[in-house]
């Protein structure tokens, strides 16, 4: 979303309103979608064919590593997403400003998705280098207290009748997470304030192997990428559903 | 600008004295919900000293979101809450009255329960003692924090449920850390303070920021 | 005094209201009409400072809500379709706590003497749930009388009160329009005013016909 921000940066307000967005979103759509489709493609066969077969170096993790491009990806995402979708809500909340709600409902459901994809492929790995589905690993545990946060807020949108005090009691609730998750964050990497260790195993950016690094940063655009398609067209359908009776859309329909 | 939450504090507190059934009920959930649970796991004492201060502190959550439901609910029903955002005091003051009430209701008598439930799961007097200054220091974080989901969630259908589904995650920290002071003064009591610590800056963010939001929110729900 | 200025408000997918403008000088009662679910309930909830409303702004003394926040409802006096009583305080408790969050302390003797007034005296230390349901609402009007606020914005203040009540009620706003109060109301009753004017404001006749509800 950012990326359209600043594209259209010189007449940011006029693309605001609904009207002006809607067909700007049609035409965006597809390209993305393309975009995501090549970059996913494309991860994914560096991914399995042009990486090494096994990672680290002491005790190192065999071919079953490669859930990284997923895993990593994803996690990264959810989190992301969730910043924008506190972004698009604090713009909402404090401009007023009816399409920054519809974003940030688009928003949610894409973060909710990879935030379970995070937290499946979390299980797969685990079971394989911890010998367990499921661990009470500080980002496994701070990723399912995250998905948490995205079902509450698809929750609460959803049992308000009324739209507008759907929008802004949902916005201010991904607000107060916002100001949350790094509390929550920080409580669960460190239960015991009397000695603090990060109990999950760091890598820097530099160790890791250039075609790993290609592959998993070519899946982050795609999901990116992906993201922004998904986005749009659930905008393009609240669009739809909510202006239904405004006159843009009437003549737009014609 | 006190005379109003003195107002709103005494009303709430002699409603609650004229309907006590309300005050027992928090009460009554708590000690069942704690005496439950040796029944499920067993009644091994070590087992139960291990559990103790988790099972205390989940049944805290839980009983104290039990009557977060009614914290605006009851005013809203009848329309003195519209009236209470049309005072000129500040509303986060008048949050804070709400939730003054609210905690002295249901959060006191927990605090002061605890030394009992301590019994049931064969805990030090030491643990009890914990129990008591982390749950002093807990519970007013679950009725400021739950006031934000309560006002957020004001007359929806399933409305208590929906409470628990946004609010929850957000007790984790106080879960943690109130359950590890606990834990931690069965071992060595100089290592509780900065459980407590931690707790006391948690309650103090709170007091700043939840009345806050859950002004803002009570704002949007009475739209 | 009240200044409305093209406010337009929508709920939902309906437009409630459009481009309504009006203003209110001191000695002015507004009576608000239009069929159910035309807005009227919205409108006076705008002018409480309740609702952000899409379009348009309030002014009163010359300043917007949005500026005069909390320290407009010095000024204001709301009265709701709920009666803002709870059922399990007394009559005089009930209208301590309401006179408390206005802003001004009055004793029991002055609540003794406005529920007297309104024909309830000796029902004061009775808990508001054993009343009917005329009585209750004569309790939540009592409010009027512990009041200074110029501005009453009233919601079907008529509604379930006998035919003295009624007349008490009418006496009681001429007497606040006379003093140089505003008043703002919904209601199906004609109020007759010995002094000071009164201005109309039809809802229904603020929409488009396609909008337009049969009533």
């Amino acid at each position: 979303m950012n990326l359209n921000f600043k594209t259209l940066q010189s007449n940011w307000f006029h693309y605001s309103s609904p009207a002006t967005f809607y067909p700007l979103a049609g035409k965006l759509l597809p390209r993305f979608a393309v975009a995501a489709l090549v970059l996913v493609l494309f991860a994914l066969y560096w991914g399995f064919t042009q990486t090494p077969d096994q990672l680290g170096g002491t005790n190192p993790q065999k071919e079953y590593y490669r859930i990284i491009y997923i895993h990593v990806a994803a996690a990264w995402m959810s989190m992301w997403l969730y910043l924008m979708l506190a972004l698009w809500s604090m713009i909402g909340l404090i401009f007023n400003t009816r399409l920054s709600f519809m974003m940030a409902q688009a928003i949610a459901p894409t973060g909710a998705i990879f935030t379970f994809l995070a937290l499946w492929t979390g299980a797969f790995w685990g079971r394989t280098s911890w010998g367990t589905y499921w661990d009470w690993d500080p980002r496994l545990t701070s990723e399912l207290i995250l998905f948490f946060l995205y079902i509450g807020y698809l929750a609460l949108h959803s049992a308000i009748d009324e739209t507008r005090r759907a929008d802004r009691a949902s916005a201010l609730l991904a607000l107060v997470g916002l100001v949350m998750v790094p509390v929550i964050y920080w409580s669960i990497n460190c239960p015991d304030p009397n000695q603090c260790a990060a109990l999950h195993q760091r890598s820097a950016p530099s160790q890791i192997d250039g075609n790993i690094l290609l592959a998993m940063l070519a899946m982050v655009f795609g999901f990116w990428m992906y993201s922004f398609a998904a986005t749009l067209a659930r905008l393009r359908t609240l669009i739809l559903v909510r202006e239904v009776d405004s006159e843009w859309l009437q003549e737009w329909l014609q | 600008m006190l005379t109003v939450v003195w107002c709103i504090l005494e009303r709430d507190l002699k409603l609650a004295l004229r309907r006590r059934t309300d005050v027992l009920t928090t009460l009554f959930f708590f000690i069942i919900v704690v005496s439950l649970f040796p029944l499920g796991v067993g009644s091994e004492q070590a087992l139960l000293r291990q559990l103790g201060p988790g099972v205390v502190w989940v049944a805290a959550l839980l009983a104290s979101m039990l009557a977060l439901e009614r914290l605006f609910a009851a005013d809203h029903e009848d329309g003195t809450l519209e009236q209470m955002l049309l005072t000129r005091e500040p509303l986060p003051l008048l949050v804070i009255a709400k939730v003054l009430a609210h905690w002295l209701l249901t959060g006191l008598p927990l605090v002061l329960i605890a030394p009992l439930v301590a019994l049931q799961y064969h805990l030090p007097a030491i643990a009890a003692l914990a129990m008591m200054v982390a749950l002093l220091l807990g519970t007013p974080i679950l009725s400021l924090i739950g006031a934000i989901g309560a006002a957020l969630t004001l007359g929806l259908r399933g409305g208590g449920i929906l409470l628990s589904l946004l609010i929850l995650p957000l007790y984790i920290p106080v879960l943690i850390y109130g359950a590890g002071a606990v834990t931690v003064s069965m071992i060595a009591w100089a290592d509780t303070q900065p459980y407590f610590l931690l707790l006391g800056a948690f309650l103090l963010l709170a007091l700043i920021f939840a009345p806050l939001a859950a002004a803002a929110a009570l704002r949007i729900a009475l739209e | 005094m009240l200044d409305v200025l093209q406010l337009s408000c929508r709920r939902g997918e309906r437009l409630l209201f459009d481009d309504l403008s009006f203003q209110l000088d001191t000695g002015t009662l507004l009576h608000v009409r239009g069929c159910n679910g035309s807005g009227k309930t919205t409108l006076l909830r705008a002018l409480c400072g309740l609702l952000r409303t899409d379009q348009g702004e309030i002014r009163w003394r010359g300043q917007t809500l949005q500026s005069l926040a909390e320290d407009y409802y010095q000024d204001v006096l709301y009265f709701g379709h709920l009666n803002g009583l709870k059922g399990d305080l007394t009559a005089v408790e009930n209208l301590r706590v309401a006179a408390r969050l206005a802003g001004y302390r009055c004793g029991t003797g002055a609540i003794d003497q406005a529920l007297a007034r309104i024909g309830l005296g000796g029902y004061g230390d009775l808990p508001c749930r054993m009343l009917s349901q005329g009585q209750k609402k004569r309790v939540a009007l009592a409010r009027l009388l512990l009041t200074n606020a110029p501005l009453w914005i009233l919601d079907e203040p008529f509604t379930a009160l006998d035919v003295d009540a009624v007349a008490w009620l009418q006496d009681h706003l001429a007497a606040h329009v006379s003093a140089g109060g505003l008043v703002v109301l919904t209601t199906h009753q004609e109020v007759a005013l010995t002094s000071g004017q009164i201005q109309r404001v039809d809802l229904d006749n603020q929409k488009t016909a396609s909008m337009k509800t049969p009533c």
